[in-house]
């Protein structure tokens, strides 16, 4: 009962996540850029853009030159939830590549990282005027998400241990659509739903940041305005 | 605000970021165009019963047009970090001159209306119907937004306020909600051909003065040509060079420079306005009619190189947009960029040694540098990265023996706008003007105080405009206001050919 409840909802979630950000993607590749914006100064060639661009993604350099705070509590959690991430791919391969068990003890203590960038990046929206007027309730309930997630993962390595090797062969049994028991640990079937939950709202809220990074015109366009026209089809006589 | 008494800020020596002071420019709000000065532009007069409905139809339609739009709308994680970078909010502490909040005020309507949590969950997300009160304050605070792009060189996805400000912008002009000083000046530049509606006779005449006061000045034959065919150069500068000071001290340096290096150059009565406030309310159509006469002057005067004047947009305008609204240019002299700043054309001759300079005729000046908004951050020069930067400067270096820079986080892509631009340079507005050049204020009182410095050079129209008039606000000479060309032309060295 509840592996097929958990089951449904992964494959729905995954839908959801993948659908709907491939969708947004499709949205915002479609819609036309009809005059170079780049912030300038700017790199001149599309190589240089996609270094810039690549910097952003990367080492969050636009961010680190308007507040080191913000960057510091948010580059900690990005960097650790790339951590934590590569670390989960155990959950999910077999037999676990060279480099995800080469991770294995940087993503167990990257996830404390998280823990605290998140937990910065939180208090901020409390103690600054100027970001807690700015701040929504889905700012809140976001980073309280992500704050339960990192959690709850925690308690599992670090408090009370879950069955890992029964959630691997769920998670296993998922992709080969030969379902297996999930374990029933209270702590896991909160860490599982709070994810899912993050799935699910990933293509319609402000995570969106992630491919929209991507696509900012004042970031990934290169500064060639004289050389290239850059005509829109609907700009066209 | 007209009448109500206009007071500076106090400066003080470490700038900090104000404490929240909510409301506290609601009262400043533009004039309203007329209908005559909306419908001259094609939109409608003015707000009519089915407002609203014409509103999510154009914000639908530009979320089609402009991927800028949609991503910075949809990519914002209110993470903070522009909140303290706008020069309205510095010098005013209201809140909703904060970038992200000042998007917001559109980040809300499109939630409400295009993403499913904005109709299911309103309050959770922030969404909101859009409302006459909504439109109000998007009539008061996309009006104290210059476009200056400040926060997009901060926000780490580039999320461009400029580009949301024009979208509101655009919107309000489709329901019949524009702008009086922007309009009136689109309307005026369709009818006779400039900003500042000087008719070509009177222009004429103008340039003929100011041939004789150079003759006076230099004994020299300098002239300023208009309409001249054949002539290699169409210089397109903004209208206010041809009679408003300071501007016209850089119009007579630009003659001096076309003089002293033996370029044939023009300019056009037709095209006698480089100025383009199309892009101030974010509208292609009038952009690019606007930019359509240069092409059309160039053409009919038979000019091989395109050369703008000192003004921010306009070089933004020419720059970054010309080539893609009004080109190709390969009627061009393929030789030179299409278009090219005045200063790219200076610092080449300097370069080559063509022109020279007595720089002790500037020693009287202590000079600093004000990098506008529009050039710093939206176009380029040299065909390097920060040219719009060193250009300038090196112009400005090789005519005067005393520079000194403002503080760095006060200039180059960090620059503070004047607190004028974006078509914001009505006096209705002063409170705010005088507000938001506090930024720069500051920066300037640390290099007056520490060198001296008695003359803030710049390469924009608006900001030359704006200081003139702000800058008493803070007990600053008028007259420390110039352009860099103005420094050129003081110190040229004329009568001689290299």
């Amino acid at each position: 009962m509840l592996t097929a409840l958990y089951a449904s909802l992964f494959y729905a979630a995954t839908a959801v996540l993948v659908g709907g950000v491939a969708w947004r993607v499709l949205e915002y590749a479609r819609a036309p850029a009809p005059l170079p914006i780049p912030t300038t100064p700017a790199p001149m060639t599309r190589a240089g853009a996609a270094g810039r661009v690549a910097r952003e993604v990367v080492l969050f350099e636009s961010l680190y030159r308007s507040n080191k705070w913000i960057w510091l509590f948010g580059w900690m959690f990005h960097v650790a939830l790339a951590l934590v991430l590569v670390r989960h791919l155990r959950y999910f391969v077999e037999p676990v590549w060279g480099w995800v068990a080469f991770a294995q003890p940087f993503g167990m203590y990257a996830g404390f990282a998280l823990v605290a960038g998140l937990t910065g990046l939180w208090a901020r929206r409390f103690l600054v005027e100027r970001i807690r007027y700015i701040s929504t309730r889905s700012d809140h309930l976001m980073l309280a998400l992500l704050l339960g997630i990192g959690l709850s993962g925690l308690a599992m390595k670090f408090v009370a241990h879950t069955d890992v090797i029964g959630l691997k062969e769920f998670m296993l049994g998922l992709i080969a659509f030969d379902w297996q028991p999930l374990p029933a640990d209270p702590v896991l079937l909160v860490h599982l739903t709070l994810v899912l939950a993050l799935m699910v709202v990933f293509p319609v809220s402000k995570l969106l940041h992630a491919p929209g990074v991507f696509f900012s015109p004042s970031r990934n366009q290169p500064d060639d305005s004289r050389e290239r026209r850059h005509l829109a089809a609907w700009a066209r006589d | 605000m007209a009448g109500a008494a206009v007071k500076a800020p106090p400066l003080r020596d470490y700038p900090v970021i104000p404490i929240l002071a909510p409301g506290a420019m609601a009262a400043s709000r533009p004039y309203a165009a007329s209908d005559k000065m909306n419908e001259a532009l094609g939109f409608p007069g003015k707000l009519r019963e089915d407002w609203k409905s014409r509103a999510l139809d154009k914000m639908g339609e530009l979320l089609e047009k402009y991927r800028s739009l949609r991503v910075y709308l949809d990519a914002c994680v209110h993470c903070g970090a522009c909140t303290d970078k706008c020069h309205y909010f510095l010098g005013t502490g209201d809140p909703k001159n904060m970038p992200v909040a000042r998007q917001d005020l559109l980040r809300k309507v499109y939630r409400r209306y295009f993403t499913l949590p904005g109709k299911l969950f309103p309050k959770l997300v922030g969404a909101e119907d859009l409302t006459e009160e909504v439109l109000e304050d998007w009539f008061k605070y996309f009006n104290q937004c210059s476009e200056c792009r400040r926060c997009s060189v901060f926000c780490p996805y580039g999320i461009d306020t400029a580009e949301i400000t024009m979208a509101a912008r655009e919107i309000m002009n489709a329901v019949g909600l524009g702008q009086k000083y922007t309009n009136e000046i689109i309307g005026k530049v369709h009818k006779i051909g400039n900003n500042l509606g000087l008719p070509p006779r009177a222009l004429a005449d103008t340039l003929e003065t100011l041939e004789e006061e150079i003759k006076d000045e230099t004994g020299l034959d300098v002239r300023l040509p208009l309409d001249q065919k054949g002539a290699e150069v169409l210089l397109v500068t903004p209208s206010a060079d041809f009679f408003a000071e300071p501007h016209v001290f850089s119009l007579i340096g630009y003659a001096k420079v076309f003089h002293a290096a033996g370029i044939s150059w023009t300019l056009s009565s037709h095209a006698s306005e480089a100025a383009n406030f199309g892009v101030f309310i974010g509208s292609y159509e009038q952009m690019k009619k606007v930019a359509l006469r240069v092409r059309e002057a160039a053409l009919e005067l038979g000019a091989k190189r395109l050369v703008v004047g000192e003004c921010g947009h306009a070089w933004r305008v020419a720059y970054s947009f010309w080539n893609t609204l009004i080109g190709p240019f390969d009627f061009l002299d393929a030789r030179y960029p299409a278009p090219q700043h005045i200063c790219e054309l200076t610092h080449d001759l300097v370069k080559r040694g063509a022109i020279r300079f007595e720089r002790e005729k500037n020693d009287h000046r202590v000079v600093t540098f004000h990098d506008s908004c529009n050039v710093a951050r939206g176009a380029g020069m040299g065909g390097v990265p920060g040219g719009q930067f060193t250009i300038p400067r090196d112009l400005i270096r090789a005519s005067c023996n005393h520079f000194h820079d403002m503080a760095p986080e006060t200039i180059y892509d960090s620059t503070y706008c004047c607190g004028g631009g974006g078509g914001l340079l009505s006096d209705e507005i002063m409170d705010l003007r005088v507000k938001g050049a506090l930024p720069r204020m500051e920066a300037l009182k640390h290099v007056v105080d520490a060198h001296g410095v008695n003359f803030m050079a710049m390469i924009c129209a608006i900001c030359k405009a704006q200081f003139t008039k702000v800058m008493p606000y803070y007990e600053f000479d008028m007259s420390m206001v110039g352009g860099v060309h103005q420094l050129v032309g003081d110190a040229i060295r004329l009568g001689e050919r290299h």
